[in-house]
């Protein structure tokens, strides 16, 4: 099976996953479109690591589900820290970064 | 068969992705992308590469959507779906979304990469290719430096995240701030589950209660004994 389909499905997924990141307000669902941006660019990594078969996709990959990591621990930091400060947990509402 | 896998979880992996964006509570969203990582683990382990599906399930769908859950439960917001944005943002979404996926569909399906539809057959893996051992190999060899930049991202991301989700006493800290010698010395509640969930000034509270309790409690066990050996001399006298 020709690796182009799963390259298609990355791509359908990248482009829901940027979809979600425009329209929706909610950090928390943000956050989650960012990982569907991010698992799309791991799956055409993969499909890539795949047609060459040498196995350097797969070190790229775990360094990307690294970096996603460190953004859901930040990103869910500051969620939290909004919410404690009785903010509107909205990003269209949150203007200012201080305070 | 590979076909009928790759077209279900493919299937599948989609479905979670809109039910990402469309669901209206965060917390089912939660729960949807849940779905399209189990999906996404099942289309790598199609692409031969067994150690990032399993490391797929058990990192992201076990323990980062542990993490998800946690908070879209304790923020708990809802009400926000996408329809909710003005309708000029939904229009130059859907336009940017949709174009950015069209040039990408022709780019892989159409005549952008003639390499891949040339290729015809992939070629056979060696043995072991996608194993803990060939990544281990390679994360501790040739891309020694990208391992240990990770490790080091790991790190700073985890003190950033303990340093913002800290609960303050007085809103941010102002000023310079004077360390003593006391400092380094965690008060009595330090860590325990009082001071996550209500602050450190609640933890202390708490903690000198329960000191006093003890202390009240020694004292009177201490004045019980006294009591009885009391009780039990004058027994003795009077039978002697």
């Amino acid at each position: 099976m020709s690796i182009v389909w799963y390259l298609a499905v990355s791509g359908i997924l990248f482009a829901i996953g940027l979809f979600g990141v425009f329209v929706r307000r909610n950090p928390l669902v943000l956050l989650l479109c960012l990982e569907l941006l991010l698992g799309a660019g791991n799956l055409s990594l993969l499909a890539f690591d795949r047609y060459h078969a040498q196995g350097d996709g797969s070190i790229l990959a775990i360094i990307v589900m690294v970096v996603a990591a460190c953004e859901v621990t930040v990103g869910l930091g500051i969620v939290v820290a909004m919410f404690r400060r009785g903010q509107a947990i909205d990003v269209d509402k949150t203007r200012e970064l201080h305070g | 068969m590979t076909e009928v896998l790759f077209f279900l979880s493919a299937i599948v992996a989609i479905a979670g992705a809109v039910g990402v964006i469309a669901l209206k509570n965060p917390f089912n969203s939660v729960l949807a992308l849940v779905v399209h990582l189990v999906a996404l683990a099942m289309l790598f382990l199609l692409l031969h590469s067994e150690f990032i599906a399993a490391a797929q399930v058990v990192v992201y769908a076990g323990a980062v959507m542990v993490l998800y859950v946690f908070v879209s439960a304790y923020v708990g917001e809802e009400g926000e779906t996408w329809t909710s944005g003005g309708r000029l943002q939904r229009a130059l979404a859907f336009l940017l979304a949709g174009s950015l996926g069209t040039v990408l569909l022709i780019a892989m399906l159409g005549s952008g990469l003639r390499g891949l539809a040339d290729a015809g057959e992939l070629p056979t893996l060696e043995a072991g290719f996608g194993g803990a051992a060939q990544i281990g190999e390679l994360l501790l060899t040739r891309y020694l430096l990208a391992f240990e930049a990770a490790s080091l991202l790991l790190l700073a991301a985890a003190v950033g995240a303990v340093l913002l989700a800290r609960r303050r006493e007085d809103g941010i800290a102002e000023g310079p701030r004077v360390l003593a010698v006391t400092d380094l010395v965690p008060s009595a509640g330090t860590g325990s589950m009082t001071e996550g969930t209500r602050g450190t000034l609640a933890a202390r509270a708490m903690e000198a209660d329960r000191l006093a309790e003890r202390v009240i409690a020694e004292r009177t066990s201490a004045a019980k004994k006294a009591a009885e050996q009391a009780e039990a001399k004058d027994g003795d006298g009077g039978g002697a």
